[in-house]
């Protein structure tokens, strides 16, 4: 097995892997068992998208330096106008720029 | 299959493959940099699946940590994903149980979103673009992760070629698109807040299941905006 496997390693990651794909389905499985969704609980898995990407971007701007606020302040003007990759491409910019000259 | 559903899903994923693939690099470059060898880092990045709790993981074992601590450090990271599967569920119904069970394995942030937001605006998510979708992320995330753990320090640091900035960017981008959720600020304020004070005090990884949770459980505790509320009223009597 050397250089390929380690046995250790490869337990590990299955064991990982399981418990990843047991949050992918854990959602489904307890849905699942309802047979009608009380209407709080479908607000509150409307808003799921929402908050859920709402935290994977605000710490990110708060613990970024001025460099990363300024990307992401500038591709939040860009979002009103263009899509995804111009607005990538903006942040990236501003970023490199900061980074550059700053 | 539907041909152009499929190619659609393809096209839909490529401004996440370009902002991801950076990272599929970097983790095939941590990982052996780490203990791990180009197979396991492949392996790991196609059964996991999950970018930042394969970051987080492999970091750990770097450090020697107790492997039950790593797991649950995967564990906690993933939790959002329970979330998401509830939330897909009343989308995917229509699925046969090895396209659902293929599909939860495919199911990470951008694919998520944008399933629920195709879901909404076509009336049905069909399973071709969702895999379309799913590949366009799959397949190049477990090559680039054998080329970065091959190439090793391939990519160097990534504030240094400013790809650190990518994924905030585009999941800012996403959180714009769903403005029509029903209280849509006040939910958004609430997460923004909540999983900056958890950052803070608490720390990663624990800020995004903590902040996503104040956020939802505020969505169920408010009073449903008006005119969807009736739309829905209208939609269960006809439906049933």
């Amino acid at each position: 097995m050397n250089g390929w496997f380690d046995p250790n390693m490869v337990a590990l990651i299955v064991v990982c892997a399981i418990a990843t794909f047991a949050t992918r389905i854990g959602g489904y499985l307890l849905m699942n068992r309802m047979s009608s969704i009380p209407p709080r609980l479908d607000a509150a898995l409307n808003a799921v998208p929402a908050a859920v990407l709402t935290t994977l971007v605000a710490p990110a701007f708060y613990a970024g330096g001025i460099d990363v606020k300024l990307a992401m302040a500038a591709a939040l003007i860009a979002s009103i106008r263009f899509s995804a990759i111009p607005i990538l491409i903006t942040g990236w910019a501003v970023v490199m720029i900061c980074r550059q000259y700053m | 299959m539907n041909n152009s559903e499929f190619t659609e899903g393809l096209r839909g994923a490529f401004p996440v493959m370009a902002s991801a693939a950076p990272f599929a690099v970097l983790f095939g470059a941590v990982a052996v940099a780490n203990g791990q060898t180009v197979a396991e880092a492949t392996l790991m990045s196609a059964i996991v699946f999950a970018g930042a709790s394969q970051l987080v993981g492999i970091e750990l074992f770097g450090h020697k940590v107790q492997p039950w601590l790593i797991v649950l450090s995967v564990l906690a990271v993933n939790f959002r994903h329970i979330l998401y599967s509830a939330a897909l569920t009343k989308y995917i119904r229509h699925f046969t149980l090895p396209q659902k069970l293929l599909g939860f394995h495919l199911l990470t942030d951008p694919q998520f979103a944008q399933s629920v937001q195709r879901a909404e605006s076509r009336a049905g998510l069909s399973f071709a673009w969702y895999m379309g979708f799913g590949a366009m992320i799959f397949v190049p995330w477990v090559m680039l992760t054998a080329v970065g753990a091959l190439s090793g320090r391939l990519i160097g640091d990534p504030k240094s070629i400013g790809i650190d900035v990518l994924l905030p960017i585009y999941f800012m981008a996403l959180v714009l698109s769903f403005r029509k959720t029903a209280n849509y600020l006040p939910i958004v304020t609430v997460s923004a807040v909540t999983s900056i004070l958890a950052f803070e005090f608490i720390g990663s990884p624990w800020h995004v299941s903590i902040g996503a949770l104040a956020g939802v459980i505020l969505a169920a505790l408010l009073p449903p905006a008006p005119a969807k509320a009736e739309a829905k009223a209208q939609a269960a009597e006809g439906g049933a």
